[in-house]
């Protein structure tokens, strides 16, 4: 194990310099200048030049990567061309509503995912697998924007027992309030991601149940149920654990969009902003930020897969 | 083929030929013309105006048939874009010697820990927002994914006895890709092209549905429901419509890719 924790902390290490890398690259590479969001339409060469200067953009790119590493790696990623604040700092104040959101969409994804996708592959012969199949086939090609839209309709506009979108100014401070504020964008993700989850699970558990181990406990006198518990559902476990590390990371994505539809004060409004007013350091940080994100929980992933099936640790590389 | 998958490929194309059925109509005939206001704001659907108007009094079913040609267009473009990038990648991947093989495997790895949608956002906030830059960016995502799946595939195929057998009768490599290694490779990249189609689609629309896609008077599927968002308790058509046009095109393909996969891979039917 602890060779693997090494090796595999090896490989996170070198994923996050190469993320670093390739971040730095694709913003460099893209066309329009940084320096152009300082200054107004029809700025004269001089001034540019100037702007170039105070950005930095005018070193060669090599110094840039440095120094712009450097500054990452004592957490600080630059001030918003736009407001002049610190990236890191709005990023900071933001994660209280884009954490909370992300973690609470995905336990209510796994909730609603591991038992009905488990249902669906015990029970493929009754009325319900089928079913269950279609709504999920029906999930997985449906904009989460467009479910967050139907449940502001339904939840907030007409039955109006929740808010439509913001979130209170004062933020956790009232607890009650922030909660409802996040109910409707957790279920909207949770809804969607839980889609594409419940076909893993049925496949996953689909597998299981042809297992002869299963058939072997059940010859020696194990109800169906217990053979299950004991045996199959670690088994069904192993590629789940896997999934669910990358379905994280995409529930992190969706509640940027989200974030979008119900007005909410996170990391997504923070990037659709920037994007539109070419605030490279604002994308390059949070970018950065998601990125790093992914790779932790990938590498989390990997060693939980690990706990759970300690026959992996045995098999060749990676 | 199974009973199952054959319905799957029947609804799929049945799906997908009613939207290309609504696109290629749109350029033949539209009941109105896209910036014509005469019906008045938000006119109830009914008469004239089949799903009725939007806030501008633009008729909503003439926007619905333009929104179908920039999802099909997108579709198209992202999946030409992808599968001829990914494709090559991926075969001189698969071809090239051990150390830089390694490098193009780390390197889509992180490319692909980019999710689609991020790593359009970044090329839209270089290269600015319009329809070619959503089209290009979701493309070069989908080509990281392409190029991984290529790879993986031509390294299994380059294994075989029969490309050992081929270079023993001296043929060269062009000839055994373009009559060996390709017409393998094919099944199994367009099942996964078909996939990668609906997930552009939706891409597409969650962009514009931001504002970073199609720019307006352009009617996306996207922009039409971030337009419905503000006016859905007087329209609730307008936030309805494009919404399942979205879900019937993306069930559509998938549904289509799901029957297709019978044929690229004999031992899956039953």
């Amino acid at each position: 194990m602890i060779r693997y924790l090494l090796r595999r902390t090896a490989i996170l290490l070198v994923s996050l310099s190469a993320a670093a890398v390739v971040l730095f690259v694709l913003l460099r590479l893209l066309p329009g200048d940084p320096a152009n969001a300082l200054l107004p339409v029809g700025a004269t060469a001089e001034q540019i030049e100037a702007a170039r200067r105070e950005l930095g953009t005018d070193a060669p790119l090599l110094s840039q990567f440095f120094s712009w590493l450097g500054d990452v790696v004592t957490f600080d990623l630059g001030k918003s061309l736009v407001s002049t604040l610190p990236v890191g700092d709005e990023i900071a104040a933001r994660l209280p509503v884009t954490v909370p959101l992300t973690l609470a969409a995905f336990t209510l994804a796994v909730l609603i995912a591991v038992p009905v996708g488990v249902l669906a592959a015990a029970r493929a012969d009754r009325w319900y697998g089928p079913v269950i199949n279609a709504v999920a086939q029906l999930g997985i090609a449906v904009p989460a924007f467009w479910v967050g839209l139907l449940l502001i309709t339904v939840f907030a506009l007409n039955l109006q027992v929740l808010p439509a979108g913001g979130f209170p100014p004062g933020g956790w401070s009232d607890p009650g309030a922030a909660i409802e504020a996040l109910v409707l964008p957790v279920v909207t993700v949770a809804l969607v991601m839980s889609a594409s989850l419940i076909r893993y699970v049925r496949s996953a558990t689909l597998d299981v149940l042809g297992a002869d181990y299963l058939r072997t406990a059940r010859a020696l006198g194990a109800s169906s149920s217990q053979a299950m518990w004991r045996h199959g559902l670690r088994n069904a476990a192993v590629p789940v654990i896997a999934v669910l590390a990358m379905e994280l990371a995409t529930t992190f994505l969706g509640a940027v969009v989200v974030e979008s539809v119900f007005a909410l004060p996170g990391l997504g409004g923070m990037l659709v902003r920037g994007i539109s007013q070419h605030d490279y350091p604002v994308i390059q940080g949070i970018m950065l930020v998601s990125t790093a994100t992914v790779l932790v929980v990938g590498f989390l992933g990997d060693l939980a897969q690990r706990l759970v099936d300690p026959r992996l640790l045995h098999r060749s590389t990676s | 083929m199974s009973r199952r998958r054959s319905l799957h490929l029947a609804a799929g194309l049945l799906l997908v030929a009613v939207v290309v059925g609504g696109v290629l109509l749109s350029y033949l005939w539209l009941p109105f013309a896209p910036d014509d206001t005469s019906g008045g704001r938000l006119a109830p659907p009914g008469g004239d105006h089949l799903l009725g108007t939007d806030k501008l009094g633009r008729d909503l079913f003439t926007q619905l048939l333009i929104g179908g040609r920039i999802a099909i267009g997108t579709a198209l473009g992202a999946v030409t874009v992808g599968g001829v990038l990914g494709v090559s990648f991926g075969l001189v991947a698969g071809f090239a010697t051990r150390w830089l093989d390694d490098a193009a495997a780390v390197l889509l790895d992180i490319l692909i820990a980019f999710p689609t949608l991020l790593l359009a956002m970044l090329i839209v906030a270089g290269a600015g927002a319009s329809l070619a830059t959503a089209v290009i960016a979701i493309g070069l995502a989908m080509a990281a994914v392409v190029a991984r799946l290529t790879r993986v595939l031509v390294k299994q195929i380059l294994a075989r006895d029969y490309i050992t057998a081929a270079r023993v009768a001296g043929i060269s490599w062009p000839r055994i890709v373009v009559s060996h290694v390709l017409p393998n490779i094919a099944p199994t990249v367009s099942v996964n092209l078909a996939l990668q189609a609906g997930l552009a689609v939706l891409a597409e629309a969650s962009l514009s549905y931001l504002g970073l896609g199609t720019p307006p008077p352009n009617a996306s599927w996207g922009r039409m429901l971030y337009e419905a968002q503000a006016t859905v308790l007087v329209a609730p058509v307008a936030a309805l419509a494009p919404g399942i046009a979205l879900v019937a095109l993306v069930i559509g393909v998938n549904l289509t890719a799901d029957g297709l996969r019978d044929f690229t891979d004999p031992r899956r039917s039953r």
